[in-house]
């Protein structure tokens, strides 16, 4: 049953993709992209993994779709210009490629759920066994987000912090220099 | 057929990510791009928690009346890829934002035009 809902989902997902490739009035474009994440969020909920969920709900859903409309509001230009006929050969090749490769690579995965997989002998499996016991905390999530692997957090919370220097020193630059129009006349 | 059903899920994953590559590759306007990226970005996310799923298993919060869990350990690490994924994201509109100031437009084309480099 979970596994139906799941690719009921994922066939979705798939069809919101397309249309975000699409779509040329942006802010349509942002709508569904705010769609999307939300899809995805429902599939980790799916999946078993509410703490995700959460995560994706908030920060891809809420805050990349408002980031999305605040960039679109200040270059007020809403509309992706069209160039009519011109399938892009190269990339779709490429993707295509790419594709088909990784379909090749999943035949060594194991089946979805299955126990026997690797993912669920090693290490996961002694955070399961005896995670509560070690660090006292019954959501596993957090146990090794904030405990086993805490240094992981800290890289994360310097990166966060490295782009948000990054984006204030951009945004707020006091001179700011102009490309002159009339480079677009050189060859 | 058990064996399509059990990677079924894997491989509409693998289409999602594809979508977004050919997004990221072949749209011209620099927002497309970004929005390209993150649909990559959130496949992959997607692939690797769809690892940690369990058979009869339920979410990795220890109970009495459960025995089976998920795995915590891609969930974690992934938790950790949204937040640095959207911390990009946003790096990725303020050059955006920058480029149009600079510019006047947020095509590649127009951009390259400008600049004398490729068409």
């Amino acid at each position: 049953m979970s596994l139906l809902i799941n690719l009921f989902l994922l066939g979705f997902l798939l069809i919101i993709a397309i249309a975000v490739m699409r779509i040329h009035n942006l802010m349509a474009m942002a709508m569904l992209f705010g769609l999307y994440s939300l899809l995805v969020s429902g599939l980790f909920v799916v999946l078993d993994a509410p703490d995700v969920a959460f995560t994706e709900a908030a920060v891809g859903t809420g805050i990349s779709t408002v980031l999305m409309l605040v960039t679109l509001a200040s270059l007020r230009n809403s509309h992706e210009a069209r160039y009519p006929g011109r399938l892009k050969k190269g990339p779709l090749l490429l993707s295509l490629l790419m594709g088909a490769m990784l379909v090749y690579g999943t035949h060594d995965i194991a089946r979805l759920g299955e126990p026997s997989a690797p993912v669920h002998q090693q290490v996961g499996k002694h955070y399961v066994e005896k995670g509560q016991q070690e660090t006292g905390i019954p959501n596993l999530v957090t146990a090794v987000l904030a405990s086993y692997r805490g240094f992981d957090t800290l890289g994360e919370v310097t990166v966060v912090l490295t782009a948000g220097l990054a984006v204030l020193m951009l945004l707020t630059r006091p001179r700011k220099p102009h490309i002159k129009m009339e480079a677009r006349n050189d060859p | 057929m058990d064996y399509a059903i059990g990677h079924l899920n894997y491989w509409l994953i693998i289409c999602v990510m594809m979508v977004g590559l050919y997004t990221l590759m072949s749209r011209g306007n620099l927002i497309k791009k970004v929005a390209g990226l993150n649909i990559f970005q959130t496949s992959v996310i997607l692939f690797y928690v769809s690892l940690g799923k369990l058979q009869g298993g339920t979410a990795p919060i220890v109970s009495p009346e459960f025995v089976l869990y998920a795995n915590p350990l891609p969930q974690v690490l992934m938790l950790t890829a949204i937040v640095v994924g959207v911390a990009t994201t946003a790096l990725g509109f303020a050059l955006i934002v920058r480029i149009k100031e600079a510019y006047g437009s947020m095509d590649e084309s127009e951009i390259n035009r400008m600049d004398g480099t490729g068409t």
